[in-house]
């Protein structure tokens, strides 16, 4: 109540520690430290124009990442990602070809097959009760064996100027950055919309619906349609990626493999958890930049590019265990006081083991002052 | 008895359907002019369901137990590499090469189920991370193929009594023991129980820790015993082997397809056989009916999502069936030790884990 000024900054003190060793902050944290350690590996990095270039990079990943988030967080996978990006990429290869009069139309109809892919594997998760990995491996299969069927698996040649200006051009004669690539506008653009989408209704339904889907029904969410929205927000993003990466990287039956496990990894290693209710599309988002920096990292050491995949996989299972070290000690608190409450909900628990801290735990006003609900949700 | 009884629904089913897959394949390949039971073919269809066989069984194993084994390509590429180079073409190299695979394999197993349960980890980002980390060696040390595999050892994976491969004959009594162990053994019921609801099977008195990493061991040593096949089949060991035949999806949706519940704790291996022996029918008419290799994914793809479909639907109204007319029942009528720990974990489990897909970490 009347805390002195010296005690209110030892309390805010903890509040950041809390905060940093958060499975959420400690990813920022890590973040930080890999780009320092860039920066001091390789000076030119911190100069503006190449962490424009940087950004343009990490875009397409950190755009899928978003999308897969939604999907994760409702309690589901979408593994058909990769193959929606390749189908995308593909896509724009053979139907715009040099045409530049046809790059409206075609972008059209690749958002039309996303929207499509999205309310396909939603409506089969929810309605024929598939599980969702069946539902998205199958897809998976069939828009990549289609795609390549379709187009005979062959690259073809790059698609017209109009067209891949949007991911490897951008606006030049700047005064800082000199250029600024069109595919930072479009992460802004998505990132502010992933952002104000999840403070919408349907943001909360979504992270409810992971936590507990039957007792969100009872609350008065619709489940089908609220996951097939997820759905058809992934296989968009994936078509945004589709788009960045046709002009980036170019035209090959190649682009887009291996995605899904990518943005999984990224989301998973932003502290959204597997199996949904918890997480936030920031989290995400750090986690893509973090997975990628780890490898522009790499680049610079003598560590051969092959042990990449390697670094990725020791990186997620070390961050998932270290999340579940933490919620697990969190958890605990309140079975102490409490032995009756439900190991299963996680939200609720969460908050549970919020408030008798702040009543039981001795650390009284510093943790309701500031919130430690904001911490966990954006 | 009644776990047989109950048993034979699901798998029932599954092989009706692949009664049905025959029948149709049978059609389309005799308007070829071609038989699709001849010795030869039948031969085709049985070594194609040998490998996949293999890693499924494992793969039973580890979804039954509510995990996932998404690093089993890397396992048997892994497998063939250690194999092959330990024989390096001696005929007395053999035994040691075999074990020695089956140990580096099982150890990798060993690592998969520990992630799982002590550290808590998510079985889909343990097993995912395992696998980087393993492509990532292999992709480092190998350049290429390695090592070679004496004829003795390639006999295993060539020779065949009349139509029906060895390695068909070795994948089939290893389902059958683990059918086995799973049915009567004190580990079977307790991975039953903790894939239904570790926390239950917990409050049981069930060790939830050691089934699943047995599990994860049997998992890897099962993709270990496909990747010595391959080995023994191509004659030397390859680093992308596993990878090429996306083995981790391809084995997990044969074990869906096999009735076996994504969720854990209810499924079968002889339904696994039977859904690997759906894909091992629809790839040889693909084969036969010389379909462009990409149409091929498009009809698995297509063949998976409608076939678990048609489950997921009936499984709904199995479930409930099979709530009323056992619930009672073994509380009162077996007092032994494993009885117990399945009952009370479907009463309790499947209302939250069914609907809501997730799993608690």
């Amino acid at each position: 109540m009347n805390a002195s000024a010296a005690e209110n900054r030892s309390d805010r003190l903890m509040t950041l520690v809390r905060r940093a060793v958060d499975p959420k902050g400690i990813v920022l944290v890590l973040l930080i430290v890999i780009l320092t350690a860039i920066i001091v590996l390789n000076p030119s990095f911190a100069e503006p124009g190449s962490l424009m270039r940087f950004i343009q990079r990490v875009a397409p990943i950190a755009i899928v990442a978003i999308g897969q988030y939604f999907v994760i967080v409702s309690g589901e996978f979408d593994l058909s990602m990769g193959a929606v990006v390749t189908a995308q990429v593909m896509t724009a290869g053979h139907l715009i070809g040099e045409d530049d009069t046809k790059t409206g139309p075609v972008l059209v109809l690749m958002l039309g097959i996303g929207i499509i892919v999205g309310i396909v594997n939603g409506l089969a998760t929810t309605l024929l009760k598939v599980p969702s990995f069946i539902v998205t491996l199958g897809t998976m299969l069939v828009i990549h064996g289609g795609v390549m069927w379709w187009t005979g698996g062959t690259a073809t040649g790059n698609p017209a100027e109009s067209f891949r200006r949007l991911g490897r051009g951008g606006i030049e004669g700047l005064p800082v950055v000199d250029l600024l690539p069109y595919a930072v506008l479009v992460l802004i653009a998505v990132i502010v919309f992933a952002v104000w989408i999840s403070r919408r209704p349907f943001g909360q339904t979504v992270v409810a619906i992971g936590d507990n889907a039957r007792a969100a029904t009872f609350a008065g969410a619709n489940v089908w349609r609220t996951k097939t929205f997820a759905f058809v927000l992934s296989s968009l993003s994936a078509t945004v990626a589709g788009v960045l990466l046709a002009g980036y990287a170019g035209v090959h039956p190649s682009v887009g493999q291996g995605y899904e496990f990518t943005a999984i990894t990224a989301v998973v290693l932003g502290g959204v958890v597997l199996g949904g209710g918890r997480g936030t599309v920031l989290g995400a988002l750090i986690g893509a930049f973090t997975l990628e920096s780890l490898f522009t990292l790499l680049n610079f050491t003598t560590v051969p590019a092959t042990m990449r995949d390697a670094i990725q996989g020791a990186i997620i299972i070390a961050a998932v265990a270290y999340s579940g070290v933490i919620f697990a000690k969190r958890r605990k608190r309140p079975s102490a006081s409490d032995i009756a409450s439900a190991p299963d909900d996680a939200t609720t628990s969460a908050r549970v083991a919020e408030k008798p801290m702040t009543t039981s735990a001795g650390t009284p006003s510093s943790i309701p002052l500031t919130g430690g609900d904001g911490a966990d949700r954006t | 008895m009644r776990l047989r009884l109950r048993r034979l629904d699901t798998t029932a089913l599954v092989y009706l359907a692949l009664l049905a897959v025959l029948i149709i394949a049978a059609i389309l390949v005799a308007t070829t002019g071609r038989s699709l039971f001849s010795p030869g073919n039948i031969r085709d269809i049985l070594t194609g369901m040998s490998v996949l066989g293999f890693v499924a069984i494992g793969q039973t194993l580890v979804i039954l137990g509510a995990s996932l084994d998404l690093s089993v390509p890397y396992v048997m590429s892994l497998a063939s590499l250690v194999a092959a180079q330990t024989m390096n073409g001696s005929d007395a190299m053999v035994v040691p090469a075999v074990l020695l695979t089956l140990v580096v394999t099982a150890g990798i197993g060993l690592a998969n189920g520990l992630i799982v349960t002590v550290l808590g980890v998510h079985g889909f980002v343990a097993t995912l991370g395992v696998g980087l980390i393993l492509k990532g060696y292999l992709d480092t040390n190998y350049q290429g193929t390695e090592g070679s595999v004496p004829w003795s050892f390639q006999l295993f994976g060539a020779t065949g009594i009349g139509p029906v491969p060895i390695s068909t004959i070795v994948m089939l009594a290893l389902a059958a023991l683990v059918a086995f162990i799973l049915v009567r053994t004190a580990f079977g019921h307790h991975l039953f129980a903790v894939g239904g609801s570790s926390e239950v099977a917990r409050l049981s008195g069930v060790r939830q820790r050691l089934p699943l990493i047995g599990a994860h061991i049997g998992s890897s040593v099962c993709a270990g015993l496909a990747g010595l096949l391959l080995a023994s089949r191509l004659g030397v060991g390859s680093p992308t082997v596993g990878s090429q035949g996306s083995y981790d999806l391809l084995s997990i949706a044969a074990v869906v397809l096999g009735g076996t519940v994504l969720m854990g704790g209810r499924g079968s291996i002889w339904g696994t056989i039977g859904g690997v022996a759906i894909f091992a029918v629809l790839d040889n008419l693909m084969s036969v009916m010389q379909f462009n290799p990409f149409l091929k994914d498009v009809i698995r793809g297509l063949v998976i999502i409608i076939a678990v479909a048609l489950y997921a639907r009936r499984r709904v109204i199995a479930r409930r069936i099979r709530f009323a007319a056992n619930a009672p029942g073994p509380n009162i009528a077996t007092g032994s030790a494993p009885a117990p720990a399945p009952a009370p974990a479907p009463a309790a489990a499947p209302a939250p884990a069914a609907e809501t897909g997730g799993r608690s970490q």
